[in-house]
């Protein structure tokens, strides 16, 4: 009976260990991958509360789309790192002072609160038992009804983001030759075909 | 033991507390900055998914899902911006982002 114990201490140890590691790692690619390690880790954690389609959501299209856009621009761009770091120990003292600060103040407010005795009633999409249907079903049933407008609005910004990274990076290069599919169709017979009668024997 | 819901809060708030962190580190590595907002977002996200399970209130997985799309488009304007800058600058150290040269 301990094993969802054991499964939930070696998700979240890993994901803290991990998320340790992508901020004191010093070759980029590293951090990458190890920010990759803590979301697939997180997604486990996920798993173990239940909500499946937003762990496998976060494994495809979070550590598969978004993370590998960061490993692609982090191999691309050819930067001097070691000179990126330098101010790294000289920020050390006050970053722990203020992490550890606002560490304490967050498990001092867990500890402290409890959930109110009224909250059971204001609970306003109830989870459907496992047994009548799965995670996403019920996840399908509430999305495009009654939270219809926050994923059209989702969508919107998911559009407005792809023009923007195609406004911002998209790059004619003068010189590069392209089709011009206009005048590929706009070819005739007259002017792409020429008969020349050949005699017998004798070549063009 | 029972894994109730302060553990989970508790591994978010140290993931948000490390994403912190790694910003005020790296504070002339920008690439490193929007891996730490990820990590942030990503704490976030486990404190939203652990109250909807223990209040068993999906909204809270519909709003995780909607905070993912989010983070997903920053992240991609982000480093759209970061490739822009080093396209016109040839290096990525943003704290030159305010001198007027070139």
């Amino acid at each position: 009976m301990f094993l969802p114990a054991l499964f939930f201490y070696l998700f979240a140890g890993t994901c803290v260990g991990a998320a340790v590691l992508v901020v004191a790692a010093k070759n980029p690619v590293h951090s990458v991958l190890f920010l990759i390690l803590a979301f697939v880790n997180a997604a486990g954690l996920f798993v173990l509360l239940g909500a499946e389609f937003l762990a496998m959501i976060l494994i495809i299209v979070y550590v598969g789309a978004v993370l590998v856009l960061f490993l692609f621009v982090v191999m691309m761009l050819d930067v001097d790192f070691p000179e990126l770091r330098k101010g790294f120990l000289q920020y050390l003292p006050v970053g722990a002072a203020i992490g550890i600060i606002l560490l304490v103040e967050l498990i001092l407010v867990m500890l402290s609160w409890t959930i109110g005795p009224d909250v059971q009633q204001a609970i306003t999409t109830p989870i459907p038992p496992l047994a009548t249907m799965p995670n996403t079903e019920a996840l399908g049933h509430v999305l495009y009804t009654r939270y219809i407008y926050f994923f059209q609005i989702a969508g919107i910004v998911l559009l407005v983001a792809m023009v923007g990274a195609i406004v911002l990076t998209l790059h004619h290069k003068q010189k590069v030759r392209r089709q011009s599919i206009g005048d590929q169709i706009a070819r005739t017979k007259r002017t792409a075909v020429e008969i020349v009668k050949v005699r017998a024997g004798q070549g063009l | 033991m029972i894994i109730g819901l302060s553990h989970y809060l508790t591994v978010a708030a140290i993931l948000f507390t490390i994403g912190i962190f790694g910003i005020f580190l790296n504070r002339r590595n920008v690439i490193i900055i929007l891996m730490s907002i990820e990590l942030i977002l990503l704490a976030v996200n486990i404190n939203l998914i652990a109250f909807s399970a223990f209040l068993g209130d999906l909204v809270g997985q519909v709003y995780a899902l909607l905070v993912l799309t989010v983070a997903a488009a920053e992240a991609a304007i982000g480093l759209s911006i970061l490739v822009a800058y080093y396209r016109n600058r040839g290096s990525i150290a943003v704290e030159d982002i305010n001198l007027m040269k070139g």
